[in-house]
Order: C-alpha cells, then sequence, then structure tokens
C-alpha cells in the first residue's frame, strides 16, 4: 500500500469539468452564448486528464506490483463507526477505471459530433462530467460508504441523462422510471451494508480490514448482506425484476445510452460483487443465486430482443443480456472472467450504441429498424464498425467477445451447473440471431431505393475506429491456455482469488466448438430469414414476445396500480372521512358550544344584571342551606 | 313601636325595587337611582341592626357606603353625560358594542 495524492485527481478532475461546464452553461444562458468549443475542450479534456492519470498509476503497478491508497480526511465518526473518506488503487479498481476513463473519454469525443449545435450542449457536458466523476468514486472507493456516494451518483446522473429532453412527457417518465426502479435497489444496497456493520461490529469499514475481519462474521447475516446487496446491483445492472428500466432509459440521447447503459453504469453491480469477493466466495448459496438470476436474466432479455424494432432498444436488451453473463460469472466465483467480460463488452456495446447513433442522426432520428432499412443511408464506417461490434457480442471467433464469452460458457460447464450452461448456451444462440437479424435488416436487405452518401463527422467517427480496435484486439488480453496465451487479465486480478478453469484441453475445445456452432447457427438462422427480407413490410411488435412478456403491465397492475389504490384509499376514505371527520367533528362540538356560550355575552345590561341577580341568589341559597341558618 | 321585622321589611322592599329597576328599566337614569335604591336599602338594613344591638360598626360601614356612593354619582354621571353623546340616547339596550360579533 503506497500513498499517493494522486489517485483522488482521477475523481476531481471531470468533477471540475462539470462544475465548469456548468457554470459557463450558465453564463451561456443569462448573459451572452459561449461557443461549443469551450465546453468541448472542457468536458472531453477532463476525462483524458482521469485516463492519463489512471494510465500512469497502471503503469507503476505494472513495474512495481504496487497498490496505491489515499485517505483524505475523516468523514463520519460515530461511535465505533469511522468512514474515512479514502480511495484505494488496488489491481481491480485500477483495471476497471483504466477502460471507464478511457472508453468515457471516446464517448465524450463522439458526443461533440452527436450534440452539435443542440441547444443543452453545455449542460450535457457538465452532466456527462459529473457522470463520469460518480462513477470513478464508486469504482476506487476504499469503502463500502464512500462506494454508495458513486453508486447513487450515478443513479442521479442517470436520471437527469435520461429525462435529458425534458420537454417530452415519454422521457421524463422514462427517468423517473429509471430513479425508481434503481432507488428500490439501492434501499437493498444500504441494508446491506449495514447488515455487514453490524455482522462484523467494532471494525473499520474500509475494504481491506472487512477483508480481514470477514471470518469472525456469522454466516445468517452474511448471507443477508449479500442478499441485500445484490439487490442493489439488481437494481443498478438491469436483471429481473428490476430490469424495467433499461430499455425505457433509452429514451436519452444516443450517447448517454452508449456511456450509462452499455459500458459503465450497469456494469457498477458486477464490479461490486466482485469487490466484494471476499463476501461472496464464502457464501456460495448466494452466488448460485446471483449465477441463476444472470442466466434468467440474458434469456429473457435475449427472448424480448428477437422481436424489437427499435434500434436502441435491442442493444439495450442485449446489455442485459450480456450483464447476465457477467452475473453467472461472479456467482459461480469466476471474478475475472466476469471483469473480463465487462471489459470486452464496454468496447463492443459503446461501439454499436455509437454505431446506431450515427445512423438515428443521419436518418433524422429514425429508430425503427424496418424504416431506417427503407432510407438506407450510405455509412461506409459505421456499417464496418457496426458489422465488427456485432461479430463481437455474437461471440464469432477471434474478436473479443468470443474469448470472454466462451470463459464464462466453460465456467458454468466445468462447475457442474448444467441448467445454467444450457441457458446461457441458448441464449448465445438468440444473442447471434437478433444481432443478425438487425444487421441484415438495416444492411443487407434488397432496398429498391436509392443508397445517399451521408457525411458524418470525424468526431463520431474517430471513437467509432478506435473501439473497433479495442473490439477485436482486447480479447487477446485475456487469451486462454489452450490458444497458447497467457491468461493476462485473469493473473492481473489475482487478488480476487478467482476460481480457475481447469478443465482438459479436450473438453475446452469441443465447449469451445459448441459454442462456434450455436453462434454459427443463431446466425444462418438470421440470414436465412431476414437477409431478404422486404423492409417495406416491417415486423410489428406483437404477440407475448414483443410485448415483452407483458411484465411492464404486470408491474403496472400490481405496484404502481395498487399502491395508487392503497394511497386513494388513505387520502379519501381513511383521511377525509375517517381521521378529518373525528377530528373536525370535535372541533365542530366546540365551536357550537362556544356559539351558545357566547350568545350570553349580549351587552345587554339588563340581561347581565339579572344573571348577576340569580347567580348571588344561588350562592345565598347555597350559604343558607350548607351553614345550616 | 315598630318592630324590627317592619325595618326589616322596608328595606328589603327598597332593594328589590331597586333590583327589580336595574333589570327592568332601559333608561340609563333610572338604572343609577335604582342602583341608589339599593344601596340605600342595605344602609337602612345596617343601620337598624345597629340600633337594635347597639353596636357602632354597622354605622360605620353606612357612613362608608354613603361617601363611596357620592364619589360614584360623579363619575357615573360624566359616564351616562358622555355615553348620551356619542349616541344621542340614554336606552341601554343601545349600548351593546361590546358584545360578541359585533363591530364596535
Amino acid at each position: 500500500m503506497i500513498d499517493t495524492s494522486l489517485l483522488v485527481w482521477i475523481i476531481l478532475a471531470p468533477l471540475l469539468g462539470a462544475i465548469l461546464n456548468g457554470g459557463i452553461y450558465f453564463y451561456h444562458i443569462k448573459k451572452k452564448p459561449v461557443p461549443q468549443l469551450v465546453f468541448s475542450i472542457i468536458g472531453t479534456g477532463t476525462p483524458l486528464i482521469a485516463f492519463l492519470i489512471t494510465l500512469s498509476l497502471f503503469l507503476n503497478m505494472v513495474e512495481g506490483g504496487i497498490t496505491y491508497k489515499q485517505e483524505l480526511f475523516t468523514w463520519l465518526s460515530i461511535d465505533s463507526l469511522h468512514i474515512t473518506m479514502g480511495f484505494l488503487g488496488d489491481n481491480l479498481a485500477i483495471f476497471m477505471s483504466m477502460f471507464v476513463t478511457f472508453v468515457g473519454w471516446l464517448i465524450h469525443i463522439y458526443a461533440i459530433g452527436y450534440m452539435t449545435g443542440d441547444n443543452g450542449f453545455g449542460k450535457f457536458f457538465a452532466y456527462f462530467n459529473l457522470f463520469l466523476s460518480s462513477m470513478l468514486i464508486l469504482v476506487l472507493a476504499d469503502n463500502p460508504v464512500i462506494l454508495f456516494i458513486g453508486w447513487e451518483g450515478v443513479g442521479v446522473c442517470s436520471y437527469l441523462l435520461i429525462a435529458f429532453y425534458y420537454n417530452n412527457k415519454d422521457n421524463v417518465i422514462a427517468g423517473n422510471k429509471a430513479f425508481i426502479a434503481n432507488r428500490v435497489g439501492d434501499f437493498g444496497f444500504i441494508l446491506g451494508i449495514i447488515t455487514l456493520f453490524f455482522a462484523l461490529g467494532e471494525v473499520n469499514l474500509s475494504f481491506t480490514s472487512l477483508e480481514a475481519n470477514i471470518s469472525n462474521a456469522s454466516t445468517g447475516l452474511l448471507l443477508l448482506s449479500g442478499f441485500l446487496l445484490f439487490v442493489g446491483a439488481m437494481g443498478k445492472s438491469a436483471q429481473i425484476p428490476l430490469y424495467v428500466w433499461l430499455p425505457d432509459a433509452m429514451a436519452g440521447p444516443t450517447p448517454i445510452s452508449a456511456l450509462i447503459h452499455a459500458a459503465t453504469m450497469v456494469t457498477a453491480g458486477v464490479y461490486m460483487v466482485a469487490r466484494f469477493h471476499f463476501l461472496y466466495s464464502g457464501i456460495e448459496e448466494i452466488g448460485t443465486f446471483i449465477a441463476y438470476i444472470g442466466a434468467f436474466s440474458a434469456l429473457l432479455a435475449a427472448v424480448i430482443a428477437t422481436r424489437q424494432t427499435d434500434i436502441k432498444k435491442i442493444l439495450a436488451y442485449s446489455t442485459m443480456s450480456q450483464l447476465g453473463y457477467m452475473f453467472i460469472a461472479v456467482g459461480l466465483g469466476f471474478y475475472s472472467s466476469g471483469l473480463f467480460h465487462v471489459f470486452t463488452h464496454a468496447f463492443f456495446k459503446a461501439m454499436l450504441f455509437m454505431g446506431a447513433g450515427g445512423m438515428i442522426i443521419a436518418l433524422h432520428h429514425e429508430q425503427n429498424i424496418f424504416k431506417m432499412a427503407q432510407h438506407r443511408a450510405q455509412l461506409p464506417i459505421i456499417k464496418a464498425t457496426f458489422f465488427i461490434g456485432v461479430l463481437a457480442i455474437s461471440g464469432v471467433p477471434f474478436l473479443s467477445g468470443f474469448f470472454s464469452k466462451d470463459a464464462i460458457l466453460a465456467a458454468a460447464f466445468q462447475e457442474g451447473q448444467y441448467l445454467i450452461w444450457i441457458i446461457a448456451m441458448f441464449t448465445a444462440f438468440l444473442t447471434a440471431f437478433y444481432m443478425f437479424r438487425m444487421f441484415f435488416i438495416l444492411f443487407i436487405a434488397p432496398n429498391k431505393h436509392l443508397e445517399n452518401y451521408v457525411y458524418t463527422s470525424k468526431t463520431i467517427t474517430f471513437p467509432l475506429v478506435i473501439l473497433a480496435m479495442g473490439a477485436i484486439g482486447a480479447g487477446y488480453l485475456n487469451l486462454p491456455t489452450v490458444l497458447g496465451g497467457e491468461h493476462m487479465v485473469d493473473t492481473w486480478l489475482a487478488m480476487l482469488n478467482s476460481n480457475k478453469i481447469h478443465m482438459s484441453h479436450l473438453t475446452e475445445w469441443i465447449l469451445m466448438i459448441l459454442s462456434v456452432a450455436v453462434a454459427s447457427a443463431g446466425i444462418f438462422v438470421a440470414y436465412k430469414k431476414y437477409s431478404e427480407f422486404d423492409v417495406f413490410k416491417p415486423e410489428e411488435e406483437t404477440g407475448l414476445i414483443g410485448n415483452k412478456f407483458y411484465v411492464d403491465e404486470l408491474y403496472d397492475r400490481i405496484f404502481v396500480q395498487f399502491s395508487k389504490k392503497v394511497s386513494t384509499f388513505i387520502d379519501k376514505t381513511l383521511d377525509d372521512k375517517i381521521i378529518d371527520g373525528f377530528i373536525m367533528g370535535t372541533c365542530n362540538q366546540f365551536i357550537t358550544f362556544g356559539k351558545k356560550v357566547a350568545a350570553l355575552q349580549n351587552a345587554n345590561v339588563r340581561f347581565y344584571a339579572t344573571f348577576m341577580l340569580v347567580g348571588m341568589s344561588c350562592v345565598f341559597v347555597y350559604l343558607y342551606i350548607s351553614l345550616g341558618l | 313601636m315598630i318592630s324590627l321585622t317592619s325595618y326589616a321589611f322596608v328595606s328589603m322592599i327598597l332593594f328589590s325595587i331597586g333590583v327589580i329597576g336595574v333589570i327592568a328599566r332601559r333608561n340609563i337614569f333610572v338604572i343609577y337611582m335604582s342602583i341608589e335604591l339599593m344601596l340605600n336599602g342595605v344602609n337602612l338594613f345596617l343601620v337598624t341592626f345597629a340600633r337594635y344591638h347597639f353596636n357602632m360598626d354597622p354605622q360605620i360601614i353606612t357612613i362608608m357606603v354613603i361617601s363611596i356612593a357620592a364619589a360614584e354619582a360623579a363619575i357615573f354621571l360624566s359616564v351616562i353625560i358622555l355615553l348620551y353623546r356619542s349616541k344621542k340616547s340614554l336606552d341601554t339596550d343601545i349600548f351593546t358594542s361590546l358584545s360578541q360579533g359585533e363591530k364596535a
């Protein structure tokens, strides 16, 4: 552990960017317009600074085999609870923040091109930087409470960004939905932290001391805490049953979808489970539960994605599906495989989203894939990078997605979780099918119309090309030994004590060939069905799958309508009639009685005199009788 | 010899007439006079018993009552004049501005 003063600047750089951009944006609205260039330089410069700092720390760590920490001040000190505002730069945190800052920076650059001319340009970059900074707090936190600050921060920013075009009511509803679904999870998360604190008693809450003392805690409390923390992950990482916000969150501008809902925020849940690896490796029941939730989420999302027509929603469901894979891995204790999939997924999913955004801009904000195909524009770079992305996510060999997904499939098989393995295999088939369905419809299906060449700005294509290289090459960082690799990512993340793949090379080859076969089958089915598809007869989102299994309606019926009924009952019946009736009834009684008494005060002297006389007579009569005169 | 009872009876009649005057009459002067009548009824009662028991204490009280009644008369009459100036009337039922719900 080496103290460094650099760690906090990874977080502060984008935070300062957010404050500066926000301030300048106020000046821009109130006083006089500021050119976009200013916002762009601040907005993209600060993530670059964060990336460069991370990179320098990373290079030092590679050389020296050290970890960094920085403790700023004691934030809270109540009785035995001491929380330090501290940051931890161990292998896991630096690994994560490396690609968060890098991919984040590329998406910032892309956003310049995407948001050009928008009124809220400055505001957008302020939110964007704030988001990145929250995410980095989450990643670099050295105790669960600081992690929770970042956890909430990304929630708030996602709300702000999803509802960015707040003039449209649907966007605002989507923003609310994301925020509320996340809040449900966050509640579980904070309960989890509290349980953990009680389970361990008087202990410093930092991750290092938690890890050292975890064996003192009772298993029951640890199980509960592990489960509650995972509830938080369900919300943040869009798993069953809290996934409903993710597809709706596509209402925001596309760079947001790329940054938040593909590359960074949704992976927070996976990161959190890996961060608490010392907890989860001790409670395998919860781990298996996580793996099953992941598997079913992957399957459900993949099934729904096959019938969607909105390009961004297809990508959103595929994100959820891939997150399911990551949870299978971390649930079964293969933390480094899960994080490796997070890593490769960040590249190709950000790229897919950004490609989709480029097409959406070129086609004047059309998002229905069939209509997009009807007015096909000629976008060579986007087409090429999109193709790479589709190949990578489908698990075609020699691209990054293949290696990371294959490791997870092998892990499930090795652990004897054959049901999970079968679900994951089937999901792989579906993934290849729906991704190629989208690709064939968008670019291949015949179209009588002329293809127009559309100019796309350099800021849109530059990040795409970089990410395409990542999507191809990232997989080689963790090449399994059977293919002559060295497991570089697994080695780097050795601190997580992940389970290892230790099966015979023959089995590994067979599994690999099986997964290639499954992916090819998916592509082949998509090719048969959609390569000659008439885009002027689009598919509709109908039936059970098209309507997303009516889950939204079910949730609406169960939670929204039910609580609406309850609150109406409490408001109209319980409050208005019973409680108000009781209170107001008592009050009215006093008023009536008071009015009657007040009638005596009529200022009529003669009446007063009479009253006095009567009173005095009564007193005298009483005295007469009681004194016995 | 007029008996004690007769004196007591006269003073009670005086007092009662005063009470009825205060209660029944509306003219503020008459009410004032009725109050004086009540005071004198009491005075007569006190003096009668002083004489009967040969005790001087009630007489002292009587003298006090008379002197206080004199002072009271000065104040009462000036108040009556002020009331008359404000409303041009001596009817007590008009002066109800202390009542609930009525604006002065």
